[in-house]
């Protein structure tokens, strides 16, 4: 379980599984439900949003659709949605850097430093998702709103235009995804800070390593597996969120989820939606791997 | 006095600079929780106007608003028996035996929780759509079920795998067949996870929007009726809900929070 | 001794994991009352030989037995065998009324408030019966992992390291409580241990294991004066064993001939009188005299030169060079009779015959002298 092994699973294998012979079945038997459950409502899906993408793009729901393995629904898809699909992952990125530049610091400062407030800080840090995610993106509507105290202050101060506003702007979508994905990210790099030996802060230190040096060349490197594992977690439904851009956007800053969602929904374009949807897929996919690999940590995965 | 200055702003800022974002983090459910008490000067504002008890006598007063919630805890409930008891099974299976095809069906478990929501949504609606199934309640439940049972494997698992396996033998030591075993040693052991993935399952089916979205056909969860709303107005009753919610979620993990407190003094 | 009927068997035992064999052709018999000691060092196979008898491993050969009962296919519950594990294995979601008493709920015992209570008292914890094992000390926790055992009057009880989680002095004092426990309730005890001091202590006999066989079996005295293996002699306790060749018996002594020197041993206190031997001396029975005329008459001796000396409290422990390189360990008891001996005197080693014993040596094998360690089973390890 890969990428939650950074959240605290506990060490597989402290058990001793093996069991007498003559009951080999039983753990066939225990699985069957939940696995068939998940091939049918899961893989079957896939597969059939697979051959989805390439059915015959002049059929309809009304009509039906010929399999046509028109993979010319992909060119199609990509080149249509071309400016939301990067806006996509841009957006994500940005709100990815974001969330390490102000994630990791708080994860540093309740690893670390906040003593037997530890418990209480980690449960505000989850205290968002107590709530609905479309309740608390709508209350940054009030927040960011032209007549709300952070436009008026921001508008004093001279950063924002005397007409200048922040709500169906860009920064709000990336501050709609940031605020929304943040716990993601700070619990797997939480978990990683927290296991870090403190000791080998005291070493360094006695080594004559400077608190910066002690950072770079220790705490950074071991938290490592926290921090892969929670940039992917705050990353991949940032990219296939299109809740932010929907409440807190405009039509310029949609992403490829309000596309895919039209095009299922409103269009009834399956074979460019299907399309398009595998492509995202493929995409993160691809990011994920080279991302992996060049972070060269394979402890996540 | 410099330096011990300096020392001082060294040793705390990172606690700051870790409460401000806290503070970040908990600004919006501070606007939810004022917003909940807010009569808006008009339906499509969503700024502070004055104060009012109304929307907490009158929540069901917006069209549609209980039946949604009502539906999303229906299917809520639902969801999460079929996906703790699927997953609980599972989770057994894998914790406690070892067999041939266990590094397949970990495959299996973790696709669902690395697979964006958009994908899993869209591969449903395709799905359902290919077979003639009518969309609404029954499909959004077989859709919560999917990506909850992953969640809930993990969860049990975790939970079986810090479990020491001597307290079974122990057990069968002292004459308990394996159903007693199960019964009397097992299951309590594992029950603290079984419930955590419990409430899991059932804050993340009652959350879901993504994937509800794409295969609600015209039925209605909490979720898809804030998103409706969103496009005509907004009531201030669904800010009541939110703030309960979170009331509700905040009291549960203080009490366990309390609980294991009190466990862990005596220890 | 009086009855047979509820001696415990294990006859021709064979346990096999994969390509390791664990437990290679065991047989032995415990018989009925008897407090017994599994001696040996991890992985030498006596926890899978106790976890056979509990049921939880089943032999890949053999057959256990109690009494003319075959037990060896049962399951753990269906066996009048219980276990006290290691770290105890309490039910930490029961408190201890409840773990004491899972055994008779388990079997439908109707009265179960006054056994538990009766065992309680016995084990010494009245008045603990709502606490949660995490509110005990591990003291406490020992006992009532053995109440919980006892109460349900096994015929065997397994005991798997089961002080290896105490302390030092808790250890002492719970060997002694449970040697009084063993003899209050008469029920055989089989103990599993890596602790030598420990098993000797408690047990009336005393097994020693290596490599999934027997080396010894008897009494712990027995054991120690006469050890019938070079493991043994070392394993329990330390000896001083020389290579040497034995020469025959000459009247009721075996002769043999090590380093240019001639000894003699009781023909009693040989495990051979012909080929490749060792001359053993425990290093307590050996007395150093800086005058090789001191030598007692009828004692044997090495000359030697002091090359390490460490006061232990209660002895001096030296080691003395030989001349063919050789550090033999010498304990002089600091009975206050004799002054320390400075390091590079010259000395010589000495002992009574009777005191010494020859074992079947491998040719080629050199002197040894040094214990074989004895670390503590890693929890969980296939022991």
């Amino acid at each position: 379980m890969t990428l939650m092994t950074g959240i605290g699973a506990a060490p597989a294998g402290s058990a001793r599984p093996a069991r007498k012979s003559g009951r080999r079945w039983l753990p066939y038997l225990l699985l069957l439900p939940g696995t068939l459950w998940l091939v049918v409502f899961f893989f079957g899906p896939m597969l059939t949003l697979g051959a989805a993408s390439l059915w015959d793009p002049a059929g309809s729901l009304q009509t039906g659709y010929a399999q046509t393995l028109s993979f010319g629904n992909y060119v199609d898809a990509v080149r249509d949605a071309g400016p939301q699909l990067l806006r996509s992952f841009w957006y994500a990125a940005i709100a990815t850097l974001i969330g390490v530049i102000i994630g990791y610091p708080l994860a540093y400062a309740i690893a670390l430093k906040a003593g037997r407030w530890k418990y209480l800080l980690l449960v505000a840090v989850v205290a968002p998702m107590f709530t609905s995610f479309l309740v608390r993106t709508l209350a940054w509507k009030t927040i960011l709103s032209d007549n709300g105290a952070l436009v008026g202050l921001l508008r004093d101060i001279g950063i924002l235009g005397a007409d200048g506003r922040l709500l169906a702007t860009p920064i709000a979508v990336v501050l709609g995804l940031t605020y929304n994905f943040l716990p993601f990210l700070v619990l797997p790099l939480y978990a990683s800070l927290e296991r870090l030996d403190r000791r080998l802060l005291e070493a360094a230190g006695d080594l004559y390593a400077s608190p910066a040096r002690s950072f770079v060349k220790i705490t950074l490197p071991l938290s490592m597996p926290g921090l892969v594992a929670g940039t992917l977690l705050f990353f991949i439904p940032a990219v296939g969120d299109y809740i932010n851009a929907e409440l807190l956007g405009n039509p310029n800053t949609y992403m490829v989820g309000n596309v895919i969602d039209s095009a299922f929904l409103v269009r009834l374009d399956y074979p460019h939606g299907a399309a398009l949807s595998f492509a995202l897929m493929f995409l993160i996919l691809i990011i994920v791997m080279v991302y992996l690999f060049r972070s060269g940590t394979d402890e996540v995965v | 006095m410099n330096y011990r200055i300096g020392r001082w702003i060294a040793d705390r800022w990172v606690m700051g600079v870790g409460l401000l974002v806290l503070a970040y983090l908990a600004l919006p459910i501070i606007v939810v929780a004022g917003l909940s008490f807010n009569r808006p000067s008009n339906r499509l504002s969503y700024d502070f106007n004055e104060f009012t008890l109304d929307n907490w006598t009158n929540v069901c007063g917006p069209a549609g608003l209980c039946d949604a919630v009502l539906r999303s805890v229906q299917i809520g409930f639902l969801a999460t028996v079929f996906a703790t008891v699927l997953g609980t099974l599972m989770a057994f299976a894998l914790a406690r035996h070892k067999f041939f095809a266990r590094p397949a069906v970990n495959v299996i478990i973790f696709l669902p929780m690395a697979t964006p929501e958009l994908v899993m949504g869209t591969s449903l609606l395709a799905l359902f759509v290919t077979g003639s199934v009518a969309l609404g309640f029954w499909t959004i439940l077989i859709a919560h079920v999917m990506f909850c049972i992953s969640f809930v494997v993990v969860t049990v698992k975790a939970r079986l795998a810090g479990m020491d396996a001597r307290l079974e033998e122990a057990a069968m030591d002292l004459y308990a067949t394996p159903f007693q075993t199960f019964r009397r040693v097992t299951l309590p052991l594992a029950l603290p996870g079984i419930v955590a993935a419990a409430l899991l399952s059932f804050s993340l089916s009652f959350d879901d929007f993504i994937i509800t979205n794409f295969n609600s056909g015209t039925t209605v969860t909490f979720p898809m009726y804030v998103w409706g709303a969103n496009q005509r107005g907004v009531p201030p009753q669904v800010n009541v809900i939110g703030t309960a919610m979170f009331a509700i979620a905040l009291l549960l993990v203080l009490a366990t929070n309390v609980r294991r407190r009190r466990g862990a003094r005596v220890a | 001794m009086e009855s047979t009927a509820g001696d415990l068997h294990i006859a021709n035992v064979t346990k096999r994991f994969g390509i390791f064999t664990a437990v290679d052709d065991l047989t032995l018999t415990i018989p009925q009352g008897a407090f017994f000691a599994l001696l040996g060092a991890s992985g030498c196979g006596k926890t899978t030989t106790l976890r056979m008898v509990a049921g939880l491993e089943e032999p890949t050969a053999g057959q256990v037995r109690l009494g003319d009962r075959d037990i060896t296919r049962l399951r753990p519950y269906q066996r009048p065998v219980n276990t006290v594990f290691q770290s105890y294995a309490l039910f930490p979601h029961l408190d201890v009324f409840e773990n004491v008493a899972f055994g008779l709920r388990r079997r439908k015992v109707r009265q179960v408030a006054s056994q538990v209570e009766r065992m309680l008292a016995l084990v010494q914890l009245e008045g603990f019966t709502k606490r949660r094992p995490a509110e005990l000390s591990g003291g406490q926790q020992q006992r009532v992992a053995l109440a919980r055992a006892l109460i349900n009057h096994p015929q065997v009880l397994l005991l798997d390291e089961p002080l290896g989680a105490l302390d030092l002095k808790l250890r002492r004092q719970m060997q002694i409580e449970l040697k009084r426990i063993q003899t209050e309730v008469g029920i055989t005890f089989v103990h599993v241990t890596h602790d030598q001091e420990e098993a000797m202590t408690m047990a009336d006999t005393v097994a020693v294991m290596n490599a999934g066989r027997i080396e010894q079996l008897g009494r712990p005295a027995e054991i120690y004066e006469y050890p019938a293996t070079a493991f043994v002699a070392n394993f329990l306790g330390q000896s001083n064993l020389l290579a040497g060749e034995a020469a025959g018996l000459s009247g009721g002594d075996v002769l043999v001939s090590a380093y240019e020197q001639r000894f003699a041993v009781p023909a009693v206190r040989a495990r051979a009188d012909q080929g490749p031997v060792f001359l053993g001396v425990r290093p307590e029975k050996l007395a150093l005299v800086a005058d090789g005329a001191a030598v007692p008459a009828g004692h044997q001796s090495v000359a030697g030169v002091v090359t390490d000396s460490s006061y232990v409290g209660v002895s001096t422990q030296y080691l003395v060079r030989t001349g063919w390189g050789t550090e033999l360990a010498v304990f002089a008891p600091n009975s206050g009779t004799a002054a320390p001996l400075a390091l590079g005197a010259r000395v010589t080693a000495h002992w009574d015959p009777r005191h010494a014993f020859i074992l079947r040596r491998e040719p080629g094998e050199g002197d040894r002298t040094t214990p074989v360690l004895d670390e503590p089973d890693a929890v969980g390890a296939v022991s």
